[in-house]
């Protein structure tokens, strides 16, 4: 798909309405890549104005960050920064919720300044504002889903009601987990976990959560987080059960929908 | 010797403040430790904290059975202490009920609303024994609470029992006086002498006031510091979104410098210690937190890495940093200032294997009924961790060098970013 990076709208002498950062998840895992190119699909039906930064984009620094290594937060943070002011960049939107936090709450105060948007809300809003209108064959309609709350999202920013609502708009039937919105449990990835092992214990986090996703009998689980999505896809692999659900990102349940 | 009971209470008195006050600011000294840090902002929001959280016990509304239960004891203790205003007068001029002449007959209405709550606190105070030792909630039967923490929390129940009791025999006693409650007390003292109950009655006013004093002098020692640092804690709480971490300026302008050599000023900066090693390291607030932690064990009862078995505790983490602070601050009381005994709350008393559990999932800080943040301690000894022992898991070092060198996490060729668009 043709997806226009700020470089070439700099060359054109034009400034997209939005920037999407994809992440390095959306960017280089498999499954990731597949939320992004629904998010990107999405913006292209939804008729957005919008680049990315391509080769230009680096992590944010977050997992470093969590990790205990602030240099290397900071060194990224700078580096980043430079180019989003370099672009004039006002305005992001992003699938993910770690890089979301991070651009929003961490970058200000070392000279990143941005009107950051998770993508969750970004789809709420351009539901409410009629730009994705959904074929009259839905296929999601009646189908029963669970959300998954990630912790960057939730509790770290309380969003919870726009992914939602976004759900409830596909007249999806949203069954909630035993533990949910401020109370969500983590899927185990969070705090540079995904790049470690888990310590030693009786149990993995995220079979925890894929068995509180399965007891809602759901045929789906939503995440809002590529990293929330692998780890309650791997929890599911653990265990029997007649038929699992299947975790889907919220970009991709939409993409499918939309006219 | 008519005045023998009152200088004998004045004087207990006396003693009871001064030793409390003492405690209080030796509290005060040790959490002055920390590392400064200004919260001036937004004081509107913050007076506003203190009314919902700290007065209000919003949090604790998370589970409403509990929370009616803890503001009986909370409501009732505070109440019922207004009566102590009448039990010191009483005490220091000899007087017998020196406010009921005044209140007529509200004193009756106000003493019977007393002892109502008395009773409601007795009751709560028996809930929450059998919940502790009989149903062994799982966050109280935790190994975090072994040994003395155990103890302390049924200490403060039985005393609080023994104390509402004293209260109502002490009414119940007093022949000049009808209230509701201890008048169902009164049939037991039936076969007492009128010399006898005035016995029982002015043993039940020394014990209950003796238990008082005792009480408050106990709370320094105690979790029950609880009930007054949850008003401070609740006032500097974070107003910000939970997900921000705290900035490290001293990094942010090394890398600036770096990046932009024409920015480093011609003083050059002492060295500073990165991340926090011990209790000194560490913010006040985040040492206010520990004394203020009444180890409920909200938080490790949500966090994920303590329900899957892992050693980690965000609430051993705050009992961990005040035990430390503890013994730092008797350290000091020895030798004046802090002499190095040889420890640090990393490792001694922290483990390494704690801290990497930690998955940074807010659980524990969204669940804390006062906003302590175990996280923030958490995050600080990993910053110490990392950047003064260079101590991370070789999977993190990998992480590390493929930010570095591919600006991801992974081992991917930063030419690769976008090469999602191109694919099928």
């Amino acid at each position: 798909m043709k997806v226009s990076t700020m470089a070439e709208f700099m060359a054109n002498g034009v400034q997209p309405d939005v920037l999407f950062w994809v992440g390095c998840a959306g960017s280089y895992d498999q499954r990731a890549q597949k939320i992004t190119k629904a998010f990107a699909t999405i913006l292209d039906k939804a008729g957005v104005n919008y680049a990315i930064l391509g080769k230009e984009e680096a992590c944010t620094g977050d997992p470093a960050r969590r990790a205990g290594n602030e240099f290397m937060f900071q060194m990224m943070a700078y580096q980043n920064i430079q180019v989003l002011n370099g672009y004039n960049i006002k305005k992001i939107v992003t699938t993910c919720p770690h890089c979301f936090n991070t651009l929003k709450n961490e970058y200000p105060v070392l000279g990143g300044n941005y009107d950051v948007i998770h993508h969750t809300v970004f789809l709420q809003e351009l539901i409410e504002q009629g730009k994705i209108k959904f074929t009259d064959s839905n296929e999601w309609k009646g189908k029963s889903i669970t959300y998954h709350d990630s912790c960057y999202l939730g509790r770290a920013n309380e969003i919870y009601e726009a992914p939602r609502k976004v759900l409830e708009s596909l007249d999806m039937e949203l069954r909630e987990m035993k533990r949910c919105k401020s109370k969500g449990l983590c899927c185990g990835a969070g705090g540079a976990q995904m790049f470690k092992e888990e310590e030693k214990g009786d149990k993995r986090i995220n079979t925890e959560r894929a068995e509180e996703a399965r007891a809602t009998a759901t045929d789906f689980v939503a995440s809002a987080c590529p990293f929330c999505n692998t780890m309650i896809s791997d929890g599911l692999k653990v265990g029997e059960a007649e038929k699992d659900p299947e975790v889907l990102d919220i970009a991709e349940i939409i993409a499918k929908a939309i006219q | 010797m008519a005045f023998i009971a009152e200088i004998l209470f004045t004087v207990l008195t006396g003693i009871a403040l001064f030793l409390f006050t003492k405690n209080l600011l030796k509290i005060r000294r040790n959490i002055l430790i920390g590392k400064e840090l200004s919260i001036k902002d937004n004081p509107t929001l913050r007076w506003k904290n203190v009314f919902i959280l700290a007065f209000g016990q919003k949090k604790m509304f998370r589970n409403l059975l509990v929370a009616l239960l803890h503001l009986v004891v909370y409501v009732g203790f505070v109440i019922i202490n207004i009566e102590l205003l009448e039990i010191i007068v009483d005490g220091i001029t000899g007087s017998h009920r020196i406010f009921a002449p005044f209140l007529g007959s509200y004193y009756t209405l106000l003493i019977n609303t007393f002892e109502a709550l008395a009773l409601l606190v007795l009751v709560a105070c028996i809930v929450f024994l059998v919940r502790r030792n009989i149903i062994k909630l799982k966050r109280f039967a935790s190994n975090d609470l072994n040994g003395w923490p155990r103890s302390d929390a049924n200490y403060i129940l039985i005393v609080e029992i023994i104390l509402m009791g004293l209260f109502l025999l002490m009414n119940a006693a007093d022949n000049t006086v009808d209230f509701v409650i201890s008048g169902y007390i009164k049939p037991f003292l039936s076969t007492f002498s009128t010399s006898q109950l005035s016995i029982v009655e002015h043993t039940a006013w020394w014990l209950h006031i003796i238990g008082i004093f005792a009480f408050m002098n106990y709370l320094p020692y105690s979790k029950h510091l609880h009930i007054l640092l949850a008003f401070p804690n609740a006032y500097y709480a974070p107003l910000e979104s939970k997900g921000k971490m705290h900035n490290m300026v001293s990094i942010q302008n090394e890398v600036l410098y770096a990046m932009q050599p024409e920015m480093i000023p011609t003083e050059a900066a002492a060295p500073e210690k990165f991340g926090a090693r011990d209790v000194m390291d560490l913010s006040w607030k985040n040492l206010m937190d520990a004394y203020s932690c009444s180890e409920c064990g909200r938080c490790s009862a949500a966090c994920p890495a303590n329900l899957t078995g892992k050693l980690l505790s965000p609430r051993k983490i705050m009992m961990a940093t005040r035990d430390r602070l503890e013994t730092v601050g008797k350290n000091i009381d020895v030798n004046k200032t802090y002499v190095d005994d040889g420890k640090a709350l990393l490792h001694d008393y922290i483990t390494v294997e704690e801290l990497r559990a930690c998955t940074t999932c807010n659980a524990c800080v969204e669940e804390c009924p006062i906003s302590i943040s175990p996280l923030d301690i958490i995050i600080e000894l990993r910053r110490s961790l990392i950047m003064e022992e260079s101590n991370a898991p070789a999977e993190w070092n990998g992480m590390f060098s493929n930010i570095e060198n591919n600006f991801a996490p992974w081992k991917f060729s930063p030419d690769d970013r976008d090469a999602w668009t191109t694919k099928a």
